[in-house]
């Protein structure tokens, strides 16, 4: 069975020392534009669970007396293969489980999902599968049966090595056991070991962030994710914050923190190259820079979000999709319809361009000339944003060279008050490219390819 | 605030005759037979009424009075409901508030009528209710309503902040002092509840005359009011003092001497209904295909065409007291927003207009409002009813120059000039003397309040005229203030301080010498037009400040530091620095955060659109209004 001996090749690209990956899936290269390479497209899978809900999370979870793992875990196999016979994709670049708390689901659910999409489509050996887990259920024995499931990549987390910060933020583990998990981690998964980590806590020193950030730093592997602290509108503490319980972090401390935390990574040997990701020896998360190049991506599970072309129903246009948010309604659908899928919108080539440039210039690598090329064929980076004299490069936040677009390290920290200004350039440039009449079938939109073109592969 | 459970007061009282009816006049009809007494409204749109079956003897014009959310729509839509006049549901809430602004913020800008039919001891009467606004600013609505009438209704919320205060003994014993109206002629009622508003239709027969005007007479119709329809026109509601008008008639504007020809008449129900004809007496609408509300001049007389009267006193026209820039915020919007002007003054005739233009701003007009709610208003009515968007400047009040400069003399053909725009304010040096208007203002309030509303006056300005006590409790103050100090909040400011209890009402009082300076805001060097404005000397510095901190909190911050100054000339007497955002760029974007995230930046995109731009620098629209409202505790 093709599934079966896809567990056994990655298990043994696995074992391979270093960071193995096999070739051509590399993130350190961009896959070669789609109208040449098969169809590819990575996969999200989302597990809506959680034991405890963390005060800050406003994520799609759920806290269920009991699950029903094998009702889960059948409408998750069944919606698998649904969406990749749907999108017709030939070759997966990578799989993250994530949620919820996927860990706590059985590495029985993560095989079998796994197995579904490599009987779906081609799922290289080496081919990048995380898995989120918390460090309260990381057991080294519950991690090599997710590892013997086919998982290679495990991102912890960890939030914070101080017990006080990790009670604020609802955390359900201590500091040492997070270190516990990480260490058992590292031996499980050499290499291919994130941690999470929040700064920008109410009442959090600069002091304190720097000291929480040198004992990640002893205790961490070659990936690091930093997330400065959102609070979200309707979580326990948004809601002490708003009503005065809690200070809110004043931005010039978050801004240092940012910063002191930026100099402290990039001197140990860290690219900074996503606004929260940080990575060393090359081990750049695969699946969430697929995010930030607007490559496809298959959301499968409840509330997990997709961008694909449904191929397999003639569909020539990529889609924003989403699945059913509540786990029992998404079920149902599942069971019903084979997937559970609860809104499309089709994106149009203005659409997707804005996606391109607001997600690729949060990396460092920003927008090459060959993806923006993919995506707007006939109005190039130079014509909308080249403008002689263009203020934001001029003020030292942008780069416009042969590389294409991107942030200098002043302009990422700052991108979300830039980008406002940018979409509004490139919608005006997009509108003067095509002037005339209003849409209809006698417009060319610049970027628009007729019928089935390349701009998504085929 | 709630209306729920308040315990109002009411009483209907007799008011002298209207000065401007005619003598006593015989009724000309007998008692209707019964098949008259049928309510002939009941078909509205088809059959047209007929109203000679409502005598003069039978027929009540009244007003409602009250102060500012003191439930007066609420009684009106009570009274409204009783006479049968509109269905009774649950969705009946200030009826005759027909404008989105009035609903929205709970006032009465327009005044609007209503003709109820009521049947009182076997007698079909008709009573036309004239609802007038609450707010100062609009009294000059509520003195044309009132020449309408023969007599009012007053409300007096007998309610204490706390509706378990509720006190109507002594509210009625106040009224009795300050008004000499009977204790027994007051009504107790809650209009919200329904409780005794009957009671209140039967007073009104009883008490308020029926106009003294005779069908007879040749016709003589008071102009109260006016609207502007697309369709048909100037649409102006006239009081009949005397004779009839039918469609057809060919009548007279005593004012502009124009002769037109009748097209329809009727009365107010709230909505048009179209009648037969208008008696003597009676109240409604007359289209007679005037095309602009300047030819239906409130306070005008009309009378028929060869038969010339006596005209009605009318009225003294509005004065507006602020005067503001209004301009597009996008300059090929000019034509777009010169005919939005054009048709919503014609429905708010006491707007006045000049077209004016400005280095920073481009083309666009200098308006003069009754006051800064109508003000307001008046902007979210373009914006309501015409979507249109503007950049609005500081108000100001009409300030005067005498001038010493032989030059500026000449250019102006006169010494004294009237400044109406601060970027024309003339120079110290050419100016001998600078005048500011004044008002006089009467306060009357709970005595309770009367510490912080004498420090509240001190700080604007204000010289004490007259204090006195009406009862044991409430006080009457009397106060000359500078115009500029009360335009722009201390009608709130009052209100705030004195928990809705004091009242403020004021009149013109002439110029007075004063020590003006212009002031104006720098962002980052470049002044700011909107809010360059004319102030006191001595308020110079605090204005200054105050506007400083408050535009710091009104920008966002942005890419690079903006200096925020107040200058009186070259010389800068205030300063904020809003510092540059550092870090600004959110945390997590992954593939469910996608789609949420798009859209809050192409929302950001769209705002960046309409912002307004000083130099480099990107102010939300509504920033500078915020900033000129000055809170009380600030």
């Amino acid at each position: 069975m093709a599934a079966r001996g896809w567990r056994r090749a990655a298990a043994i690209a696995a074992a391979r020392p270093g960071p193995g990956r096999a070739p051509g899936v590399g993130p350190a290269s961009e896959p070669a534009p789609e109208a040449a390479a098969p169809a590819a497209a990575s996969v999200y899978v989302h597990w809506p669970y959680c034991r405890k809900r963390c005060s800050y999370c406003n994520f799609n979870t759920y806290l269920v007396p009991a699950v029903d793992e094998a009702a889960v875990r059948a409408c998750l196999v069944q919606e698998t293969h649904t969406l990749l016979q749907l999108s017709q994709v030939k070759s997966i670049t990578s799989v993250f489980f994530g949620g919820g708390t996927p860990s706590l689901a059985s590495p029985g659910t993560i095989a079998a999902v796994l197995e579904a999409v490599a009987g779906a489509a081609h799922l290289p050996a080496g081919a990048e599968v995380t898995l989120e887990a918390n460090p309260s259920s990381t057991t080294t024995q519950r991690l090599a049966g997710f590892k013997a499931a086919g998982i290679n990549r495990l991102s912890i987390g960890v939030q914070s090595l101080d017990d006080a910060e990790l009670r604020l933020l609802g955390r359900e583990h201590t500091a040492t056991e997070a270190q516990a998990a990480v260490e058992a981690a590292r031996g499980l998964f050499p290499g291919r070991t994130s941690i999470d980590l929040i700064f920008g806590l109410p009442r959090q020193s600069l002091g304190a962030w720097t000291q929480r950030l040198e004992a990640a730093l002893g205790l961490c592997d070659d990936h690091i994710s930093l997330y400065q602290l959102t609070l979200e509108r309707g979580t326990a503490l948004a809601a002490q914050v708003l009503g005065g319980a809690l200070p809110v972090p004043p931005q010039d401390l978050l801004a240092d923190m940012y910063q002191a935390a930026r100099t402290t990574l990039v001197a140990a040997g860290f690219r900074h190259y996503e606004v929260s990701n940080f990575a060393r020896k090359g081990a750049l998360s695969t699946h969430n820079l697929s995010y930030w190049r607007a490559e496809q991506y298959i959301g499968v599970g409840p509330g997990a979000h997709g961008r694909f072309v449904p191929r397999g129903e003639g569909g020539c246009s990529r889609e924003a999709r989403v699945q059913v948010l509540e786990p029992i309604a998404w079920m149902r659908a599942v069971q019903s319809r084979g997937h559970g899928t609860g809104k499309r919108v089709m994106l149009s080539p203005l659409e997707q361009l804005e996606e391109v440039l607001a997600l690729g210039l949060r990396t460092d690598e920003g927008i090459p000339p060959e993806r923006w090329g993919r995506f707007s064929p006939h109005l190039s980076l130079e014509a909308v944003f080249g403008a002689p004299g263009q203020a934001l490069q001029q003020q030292g936040w942008m780069v416009l060279d042969d590389g294409g677009l991107r942030c200098t390290a002043r302009g990422l920290a700052v991108l979300d008050a830039l980008l406002p200004d940018l979409l509004c350039q490139l919608q005006r440039a997009w509108a003067a490219a095509a002037p005339g009449p209003a849409p209809g079938p006698g417009r060319k939109d610049p970027g628009a390819v007729s019928g089935c073109g390349p701009a998504e592969g085929s | 605030m709630a209306l729920a459970g308040r315990t109002a007061m009411w009483w209907a009282r007799l008011r002298s005759p209207c000065p401007c009816a005619a003598p006593l006049c015989l009724p000309p009809w007998l008692l209707a037979g019964p098949a008259a007494c049928e309510r002939l409204y009941s078909s509205p749109g088809k059959e047209k009424l007929d109203m000679s079956t409502y005598p003069v003897e039978n027929i009540r014009n009244f007003s409602i009075i009250a102060h500012v959310d003191h439930g007066k729509s609420t009684l009106a839509d009570r009274l409204l409901e009783i006479t049968g006049t509109i269905a009774k549901t649950a969705h009946n809430k200030q009826v005759l508030d027909k404008l989105q602004v009035e609903r929205e913020r709970g006032i009465t800008v327009k005044a609007q009528s209503a003709s109820l039919f009521y049947s009182h001891e076997g007698v079909n009467y008709l009573l036309n209710l004239i609802d007038t606004p609450g707010h100062v600013d609009f009294s000059y609505e509520v003195s044309r309503s009132l020449s309408a009438c023969q007599g009012v209704i007053l409300v007096v919320d007998a309610n204490e902040i706390d509706l378990k205060h509720a006190d109507p003994e002594r509210v009625e014993k106040q009224i009795e002092k300050l008004f000499d109206i009977p204790i027994d002629e007051c009504v107790r009622i809650s209009a919200k509840q329904g409780t005794n508003v009957e009671k209140v239709l039967q007073k009104i027969i009883e008490k308020i005359p029926p106009p003294q005007c005779n069908t007879a007479d040749p016709l003589k119709a008071l102009v109260f009011d006016s609207t502007f329809d697309h369709y048909r026109g100037v649409i102006a509601n006239i009081a009949l003092f005397g004779g009839e008008i039918q469609k057809g008639h060919r009548i007279v504007s005593a004012h502009t001497k124009k002769r037109y020809e009748v097209n329809e008449v009727g009365i107010l129900t709230p909505n048009e209904q179209s009648t037969h004809k208008l008696y003597a007496g009676q109240v409604g609408y007359v289209i007679a295909g005037m095309k602009e509300v300047t030819e239906a001049q409130i306070g005008d007389t009309l009378f028929l065409h060869k038969q010339p009267v006596e005209p009605l006193p009318g009225f003294k026209s509005a004065k507006p007291m602020v005067f503001a820039g209004m301009y597009p915020v996008d300059q090929t919007e000019y034509n777009n927003l010169k005919s939005a002007l054009e048709k919503l003054t014609l429905n708010d005739s006491s707007v006045t207009i000049h077209r004016d233009s400005s280095l920073a701003l481009g083309a666009g007009w200098r308006l003069g409002f009754l006051g800064l709610l109508h003000m307001e208003v008046f902007n979210q009515r373009l914006e309501q009813e015409y979507n249109m968007s503007v950049i609005l400047t500081a108000p100001t009040v009409p300030y005067k120059a005498i001038l010493s400069s032989a030059k500026l003399i000449k250019e102006h053909g006169k010494a004294e000039i009237t400044i109406i725009n601060p970027a024309q304010f003339p120079d110290k040096i050419s100016v001998s003397e600078y005048l500011e208007p004044t008002v006089l203002g009467t306060i009357v309030t709970p005595q309770e309040y009367i510490g912080k509303i004498i420090v509240l006056c001190q700080d604007r300005r204000a010289v004490q005229k007259d204090m006195l006590y009406i009862d044991e409790h409430r006080v009457m103050l009397k106060y000359l203030f500078p115009l500029n100090e009360i335009v722009l909040d201390f009608y709130d400011a009052l209100k705030s301080l004195s928990s809705g209890y004091a009242s403020f009402d004021y009149e013109d009082a002439g110029y007075q010498a004063a020590d003006l300076i212009k002031m104006d805001i720098l962002l980052n060097g470049n002044p700011v037009e909107e809010l360059a404005t004319i102030i006191h000397s001595d308020k110079a510095y605090a204005t200054g400040k105050r506007l400083c901190e408050r535009l710091k909190d009104a920008i966002p911050r942005q890419l690079f530091e903006i200096a925020i100054q107040a200058a009186i000339g070259k010389r800068i007497i205030a300063r904020e620095t809003l510092k540059a955002y550092r870090k600004n760029v959110v945390a997590k974007c992954y593939g469910g955060d996608i789609t949420r995230r798009m859209k809050l930046l192409k929302r950001q995109a769209e705002g960046k659109k309409l912002m307004r731009k000083i130099g480099n620098v990107e102010v939300p629209r509504d920033a500078f209004i915020r900033v000129l409202k000055r809170e009380p505790d600030k």
